[in-house]
């Protein structure tokens, strides 16, 4: 799959000898200043600097402002635009087809929270190998700025309707349900953003990835407890990541005892600074009590919440063959004449 | 199956009392007594005594303690479908016996379990009270066990009331229990007490028999789910995604066991992925999933999971995604009759989804083709780029049908068009919805092949998969959807046709209605002197084959199992209005099989018909 191209002198090219143009996509639609399009903007940067081939990538995501942003980067990846709220079974089918390839699905809080909330949860549950990033700004933005499920209570729409229904944590749900790698994290916060990109590159399993992603036309506003302003104001970030590819040399700074280091599923390893002495992303329990704890306060806790590095994922947990099941040749999936005969006898 | 030569075997030629190798026999119990290896035991015995034959369960939506009905057809001319009358009822369930009895038409035999005292109910049928319990105390010492041999003495009576080789009934025993010796021995001795008691106490006032033929040497028992099942597994199937729903799940529960057993690598590795879905809308999803990066992809259903895919059957219609659907039709609307069967899909699943999206249908009548058309469904999928509806329904899926034995298959699979670098030199340039040889079947790129991406998508594209929103992209990319439509026609399977050059009437069927629609044509013909032209779709979209049948019988009847023609309101869409004019319906939808006598009586009544008065009219053996 490794592409070999002979770069320009001068340009910026990565492991696999790629420049960054392969790694964009087409001219964004979306209202500019949305906080998908630096989403974007990350995506490119960490499958670039991760060195993925984009030919063994495939975007998947369902309808809405979230989902169309898969067309604005990874351009010479297969994209698949599916339909509301399903895109965790279209990316379960095509994982299970072929499992060499490398997943990225990008769902809404209305997409994901709503009408997706049953595949979403059945996708954390069978911990299937994808990265599944919520780009969450608590509203409808494509149909003008309706509430969504992660909409917190209090905060108004443009028209000043206050929500007061209780929102839906979609990193708690995704922990408890069991997926394997769970972050949250600001479009605004380029480094910490980029670090849990690359973390979730190298970890096998579902990454769910909330992306506070402030609505600039509908949700941006005093009232808003999902606007630019709040989130600056109210984020706990859980410190510094540093994150380590394993095809680079580790050497990291960091003070022994500030630190936490996670080996990831192909060795690579994640370094997290903590916020607090104790936390410990690979504790379940603690990972829950901190969202708990931080949503009492009104405060969003970012970075990587939960990681369990050596949970088993779908692929691995069905025992499928080593090669994509989607090319296997006649003579693997056709039994012999034998199993016909057999079937027969056994309705004689 | 064709129908067998009329050869009545009647063991004393002078006797037109006697009646050989043809009746319906019919066991009332209550569901969860453990009646079933009772009644296969009695289908499997006759079947290998060489008589044609047919097992029907007519079931509750239950676990256990509903009435429950298994019928038991033997027929020396090889007709399968369901008969209307009962000959011969065994009355073991106290709740419906009283009703059973009343509904018998005369002359019929009634085996009963005493205590329920049917005898006085009538005195035109022939009764024979058999006391169970205290026959089954004297060969079953375990009282807890008591309740699941107990159905085995009606068998043991039957073999003697009927004259079936109890040799005949120990083997078809052994076959269903296997290697579990204790459970064998005490069911044949349940048999056997039951043969003896008959012999003792019943006298033979019934003119039915069993008799040896050898009408079913080289065929099968088996039912079309798993007909169906072995053929995915032949197909090659890949990927299979599915939530469980009443006809549809022993279709892959079967397939599990059998990919379980020959699809594993010698590393014990599995060359497929089975997933239990959420809900029917993951299922489907997980198929154009899988079917978009390659995969040979499957799931089974029945009506309500059908209406739950509406949504992605468009997606896959429009964004060109194969996949195989199997729909296990049911009795609907809403839960319906779930546990009966129907014909009542046929219309929502061809235009399933908003907008215009027109699905391709195969429709298989015998296990054979439940086989056959899950083979030939996963290449026309991967070859159309589309889903492929396999409309199946409970009483072919569910019940037991003899079949001649299958073929292995000798065709290699057919991958469709899947862009390779030679066709890309050979085009020149490349767009995913180009129609590039003619037949409005564009050339797809698969994940992880190293060929051109694209953004595939629900929302209006060009021919170069791109966004879309400009009047002619729309045009030009529905009218290349139809030619590719228009292209199936050529590839689905054809109708089977029978013409009659002196026939005014054609017949027009599907599915299971075949089994009664052929009787039927006997009957017609035998009864009225009325022959009929006869053809099988198979298929949507139709074939040239539907026109000239139309254009050839004057009167055409279309027999479907459901309330509003189905079938001819999709005639509608696609034929003539003078050639729809002619077509008439005859439907049948109580939620039993349709049989043959429900047929005649309907053309019978539309025709005006007065019956012949021909001497083999009036003693034909098989229509009491």
């Amino acid at each position: 799959m490794t592409t070999t191209a002979t770069p320009e002198p001068g340009k910026k090219i990565n492991r696999i000898g790629l420049e960054v143009q392969p790694y964009r996509g087409g001219k964004t639609t979306l209202c500019a200043g949305c906080g998908h399009n630096a989403i974007s903007e990350r995506i490119i940067d960490a499958f670039f600097e991760m060195g993925i081939d984009p030919k063994g990538v495939i975007k998947l995501s369902g309808i809405g402002c979230s989902s169309k942003s898969p067309a604005y980067f990874l351009g010479s990846a297969h994209g698949f635009n599916t339909v509301h709220g399903r895109m965790p079974s279209v990316g379960t089918g095509a994982v299970l087809a072929n499992r060499k390839l490398v997943a990225i699905g990008v769902s809404g809080d209305g997409d994901t929270g709503a009408i997706g909330i049953g595949q979403f949860v059945h996708l954390m549950r069978r911990n299937v190998p994808i990265i599944y990033i919520i780009e969450d700004n608590g509203c409808y933005g494509l149909t003008k700025g309706q509430f969504s499920p992660t909409a917190d209570i209090g905060s108004t729409t443009k028209g000043g309707t206050p929500n007061e229904l209780q929102p839906i944590d979609t990193c708690s749900l995704a922990i408890d349900l069991g997926a394997s790698f769970v972050a949250r994290s600001f479009s605004g916060d380029k480094k910490q953003l980029l670090s849990i990109l690359k973390a979730a590159l190298s970890h096998r399993g579902t990454c769910m990835i909330d992306v506070l992603s402030p609505c600039v036309t509908f949700n941006d506003h005093v009232g808003s407890t999902k606007s630019y302003a709040y989130v600056k104001d109210h984020e706990e970030p859980l410190g510094e990541i540093s994150f380590v590819p394993y095809f680079e040399d580790i050497s990291i700074d960091y003070e022994p005892g500030t630190t936490t280091e996670v080996k990831l599923h192909d060795g690579s390893k994640l370094y997290l600074k903590k916020v607090s002495e104790d936390y410990n992303p690979t504790d379940k329990h603690a990972a829950l009590r901190l969202l708990q704890e931080t949503d009492k306060r009104g405060e969003f806790a970012t970075g990587i919440l939960y990681v369990a590095p050596d949970k088993q994922d779908l692929v691995d947990l069905l025992n499928i063959v080593d090669e994509p099941l989607a090319t296997l040749p006649l003579e693997r999936v056709r039994p012999s004449r034998a199993a016909l005969d057999e079937f027969m006898d056994a309705h004689r | 199956m064709s129908v067998m030569p009329s050869t009545p075997r009647m063991a004393d030629a002078g006797a037109s009392s006697r009646i050989v190798n043809d009746l319906s026999i019919q066991v009332a119990t209550v569901n969860g007594s453990g009646s079933q290896t009772a009644n296969l035991v009695l289908l499997r015995s006759i079947f290998q005594m060489g008589v044609p034959v047919s097992g029907k369960n007519m079931f509750p939506s239950n676990i256990a303690g509903l009435p429950t009905w298994y019928t038991i057809r033997a027929n020396h001319q090889g007709y399968v479908g369901r008969k209307k009358e009962v000959d011969f009822l065994v009355a073991m369930n106290p709740e419906t016996a009283r009703e059973d009895v009343l509904t018998l038409a005369p002359d019929a035999a009634v085996l009963y379990d005493e205590p329920l005292k049917l005898s006085p109910l009538r005195d035109d049928v022939v009764f024979y009270p058999v006391p169970f319990d205290k026959i089954v105390a004297e060969v079953c010492k375990d009282a807890k066990l008591r309740r699941l041999v107990k159905n085995m003495i009606y068998d043991g009576v039957l073999s003697r009331l009927l004259g079936i080789d109890l040799g005949e009934m120990e083997r078809a025993l052994k076959k269903q229990l296997g290697k579990k010796v204790k459970a064998v021995e005490l069911n044949m001795a349940a048999l056997e007490a039951g043969a003896a008691y008959a012999a003792e106490h019943l006298v033979k006032r019934d003119p039915y028999s069993i008799e040896p033929m050898n009408e079913t040497a080289g065929t099968i028992l088996v039912e079309g789910n798993a007909a169906a099942a072995f053929g995915c597994m032949m197909a090659g199937v890949t990927v299979c995604a599915w939530y469980p729903i009443t006809p549809s799940s022993s279709l892959p529960e079967t397939l599990i066991q059998l990919l379980k057993k020959y699809r594993h690598d010698a590393d014990g590795k599995a060359t497929y992925a089975v997933i239990q879905a959420e809900d029917e809308i993951a299922s489907i999803g997980m198929v154009v999933g899988a079917g978009w990066a390659g995969a040979r992809a499957m799931t089974s259903t029945s009506g309500p999971g059908i209406s739950l895919m509406g949504e992605f059957a468009g997606l896959a219609y429009y964004a060109e995604v194969p996949g195989v659907v199997f729909d296990i039709q049911r009795v609907g609307p809403s839960t319906g009759l779930p546990t009966r069967t129907a014909q009542g899909d046929i219309l929502s699943t061809a235009l399933l989804s908003h907008g215009d999206t027109k699905q391709i249908l195969l429709i298989p009548a015998s296990v054979e083709e439940c086989y056959t058309m899950s083979m030939a469904a996963f290449d026309l999928a991967e070859r159309f780029q589309s889903l492929i509806f396999v409309m199946s329904d409970l009483d072919l899926a569910m019940n037991t049908w003899m079949s001649r034995t299958f073929e292995y298959p000798d065709r290699p699979l057919d991958r469709g068009k899947v862009l390779d670098a030679a066709t890309l030199a050979r085009i020149g340039s490349w767009g995913r919805y180009k129609d590039v040889d003619g037949d409005g079947i564009p050339y797809r790129t698969i994940p992880g092949n190293d060929m051109p991406a694209y953004f595939t998508r629900g929302s209006g594209h060009n021919e170069n998969g791109q966004y879309s929103e400009r009047p002619d992209d729309y045009v030009n990319n529905m009218d290349r959807l139809l030619r590719k439509f228009e292209t199936a026609r050529q590839h689905v399977p054809k109708p089977v046709v029978v013409h009659d050059e002196a026939a005014e009437i054609g017949l027009i069927g599907y599915g299971t209605s075949h089994w009664a629609i052929e009787e039927s044509r006997d009957q017609l013909e035998r009864e009225f002197g009325v022959r009929t032209g006869y053809l099988r779709l198979r298929a949507y979209p139709f074939t040239s084959e539907l026109d000239e049948f139309l254009d050839r019988y004057p009167r055409v009847y279309l027999v479907e199992q459901n309330r509003d023609a189905q079938m001819l309101g999709l005639m509608r869409l696609d034929c003539t209005p003078g050639r729809v004019a002619k077509v008439r319906s005859v439907l049948h939808y109580s939620g039993l099989p349709i049989d043959a006598r429900s047929v005649t009586d309907a053309v019978e009544e539309q025709e005006g018909l007065k019956a012949r008065p021909s001497s083999d009219a009036l003693v034909s053996a098989g229509d009491r």
